[in-house]
């Protein structure tokens, strides 16, 4: 009893410590002077994780900048995929203000009336984005999205096992590397390199084509070490996988600090990813979420961001506040030839999505994921169960014999 | 014989904390781009910028709030459940058992999706503005709860009772033999399942998942960091905690071995 209620004590003082400890520093950060006074109105933001400048390591806090400059406080989460994030949202029960999706979520989200159409007259500083971002297949005119960051899609691999820098997506087919490549766990991304190796348009509507997709997938399957997303960091690293195929946004560090890895567009073309901030029908604060997007698209926080978050900046005037290597670094700002070879997805007609799942599970499972297997197993749990029982029945009637 | 047992002891302890070991020591690793495999040398810069991220220490806050109201909700309610289906007879102790443990058996995912689907429901109805704290508090209750009854009414099964009737034959009153007789006895199953409804409470990820509406816990913080890499702040937090779960342990068992000593020489 004595030892429990010690146990607790310590936990509890430990606990409130803490937590104390943490309004300290929030408390700490808002009380700077020239603060604008608070509203009351709090936006809920959902973005990617570790997708914005956070004030660690002396770089700027936005969101807290953001809230000094305006009164308008922010509550900031994060998610992990454009899917994720469209099933809060389809689910209900979560009212966003600012969300911030891929191009191809964007244009799903249009066509289903989930997004507010902007109001320009608040977001000033959409003067500041560049005219090529301006009108976008996914969003004609950006009526209802500003672009947050872009980048394309390309193949980090290792000098020193590959002395010749790739030009093509042909080397995560190549046999030398067996066991070596990594690639996309998801589907998109991975159906992607097999369109720009076959040729096709990454928005293909064709069945066929996606078919064909599949089948250089699925011959490629035994040459990859594993479908993995942010692993590929580690992974590339110690040198454990050669090739990998990932976003430009985050070659900045791999590259720059592993003399060994290089990153590389492959000449057939490649995804080229938008990823655009956006107010859903559902949100209650327009006009503050319209201030946040105007915030974000000011040159000098936008530069803040992109320096911490390493991705490309769609606001030319932000260049000023990055480093000059970044500036001019190929992998962040590519040649217009490199570019011009570029496209961005589209969203899926639903027949074409269904059959992309599908297609997907074929690939990493080897095989059409039957329900012949599924009844198979039901039907042995059910044998031994039945059995269990009328084991137990003769047993029983043993005993009273 | 002695030789393989020690070899598979310690087999078996490597197999338990070689992961905690990696994680504490790539907490001190000096690495540039947060390197979960390559040693570069040590640093305690991760620990800093833990304690900058205020996105990060909010999800903290958040987590450990829901925790701790969570637990105290669900020990009150579950110890008084257990003293209630306690006093039932065997059928209906039987069925109501069945009830309660039926969210523990649930899948967590079919859980946590109807538990939102409830929650959406009401919010619409109610015209609440969205899922929140309250309805994540509401979720981990009600998979916290099971746990505590399970706890509680092994103590009281174990119990004479009639200390309870004793009790009021010297003069107490119902309340006051329950709280002087009846509590102290269960107390241990009561902080057992208060510390269960803590730890099950701050790791759950599912079910929080799909109810957390726009408030964000320190799994779905951590979970949503995996398309870039999950940075080495989480491995400082983590060696925080663990630090201070065994500094705790440490502490209550040299007392509980004092305690012992003292007991013996009286």
């Amino acid at each position: 009893m004595k030892k429990y209620s010690k146990i607790l004590a310590v936990l509890f003082s430990f606990l409130i410590l803490f937590s104390s400890l943490t309004f300290c520093v929030t408390a700490d950060e808002l009380s700077e002077d020239e603060a604008a006074p608070l509203t009351g109105v709090t936006i809920n933001v959902y973005n990617w994780g570790e997708y914005i400048s956070n004030g660690t390591d002396g770089s700027l806090d936005v969101n807290a900048e953001f809230t000094r400059r305006t009164g308008i406080q922010v509550n900031y989460t994060t998610f992990d995929s454009n899917e994720s994030l469209y099933s809060k949202l389809a689910g209900g029960g979560a009212d966003y203000d600012v969300i911030i999706p891929s191009e191809y979520m964007v244009s799903k989200l249009i066509n289903e009336g989930m997004l507010h159409e902007l109001d320009f007259n608040n977001i000033p500083n959409f003067q500041y984005i560049d005219e090529k971002f301006r009108d976008p297949a996914y969003d004609p005119e950006c009526k209802h999205s500003v672009p947050y960051t872009w980048g394309l899609v390309g193949i980090f691999y290792n000098k020193d096992h590959i002395k010749e820098a790739p030009t093509s997506w042909e080397i995560l087919w190549d046999e030398q590397y067996s066991g070596k490549i990594l690639m996309f766990d998801n589907p998109r991304d991975a159906f992607a390199i097999a369109f720009s190796r076959l040729g096709f348009s990454l928005n293909s509507t064709d069945a066929n084509h996606w078919e064909e997709a599949a089948m250089l997938l699925k011959e490629q399957k035994p040459l990859v070490q594993a479908y993995v997303m942010d692993q590929i960091f580690d992974k590339m690293e110690s040198g454990e996988a050669w090739l990998a195929p990932y976003y430009s946004g985050d070659a900045g560090t791999l590259v720059d600090n592993n003399e060994h890895i290089g990153f590389i567009f492959p000449e057939e073309g490649t995804n080229y990813f938008v990823d655009s901030m956006c107010i859903p029908i559902t949100s209650t604060h327009k006009a503050e979420a319209e201030a946040y997007i105007n915030f974000m698209c000011d040159p000098e926080i936008a530069g803040a961001n992109m320096d911490f978050v390493g991705y490309s900046t769609p606001i030319s005037a932000a260049k000023e506040y990055l480093s000059e290597e970044a500036v001019n670094n190929e992998i962040f700002y590519p040649s217009e030839e490199t570019l011009s070879k570029t496209e961005a997805f589209t969203t899926l007609p639903d027949d074409i999505s269904t059959l992309l799942d599908s297609l997907w599970a074929e690939v990493k499972m080897g095989g059409p994921g039957d329900s012949l297997t599924l009844i198979l197993i039901i039907a042995v749990f059910l044998a031994i169960y039945i059995w269990i029982i009328i084991h137990k029945r003769l047993k029983r009637k043993r005993e009273l014999m | 014989m002695k030789v393989l047992s020690k070899i598979y002891s310690t087999l078996i302890f490597i197999f338990l904390y070689a992961p905690i070991l990696v994680l504490v020591v790539f907490s001190f690793n000096d690495t540039e781009t947060g390197s979960r495999t390559i040693w570069s040398g040590f640093t305690l810069k991760w620990y800093k910028m833990l304690f900058e991220d205020r996105l990060l220490l909010e999800a903290l806050t958040n987590t450990l709030i829901i925790a701790i109201v969570t637990a105290i909700i669900s020990t009150v309610l579950g110890t008084m459940a257990a003293i209630g289906i306690n006093a039932m007879n065997k059928k209906a102790k039987k069925a109501m058992l069945t009830a309660t443990n039926l969210p523990m058996v649930n899948p967590e995912i079919v859980t946590g999706v109807s538990l939102m689907l409830l929650f959406v429901f009401f919010v619409k109805i109610f015209g609440g503005k969205s899922l929140g704290m309250a309805s994540l508090i509401a979720a981990h209750i009600t998979f916290c709860l099971p746990y505590v009854i399970l706890n509680v009414l092994p103590k009281l099964r174990q119990m004479n009772p009639n200390l309870y009737e004793a009790a009021q034959d010297l003069g107490c009153t119902p309340f006051k033999a329950f709280y002087k007789v009846v509590l102290p006895e269960i107390m241990p199953g009561i902080t057992t399942g208060f510390i269960m409804s803590l730890t099950l409470s701050i790791d759950d990820f599912v079910i929080s998942y799909f109810t957390s509406g726009t408030t964000q816990t320190l799994p779905i913080y951590i979970y949503s960091m995996t398309r870039k890499r999950i940075s080495p702040e989480i491995n400082a937090l983590s060696t925080l905690l663990f630090a201070v779960i065994l500094i705790l342990l440490i502490i209550v068992n040299v007392r509980n071995s004092k305690d012992k000593k003292e007991g013996k020489a009286r």
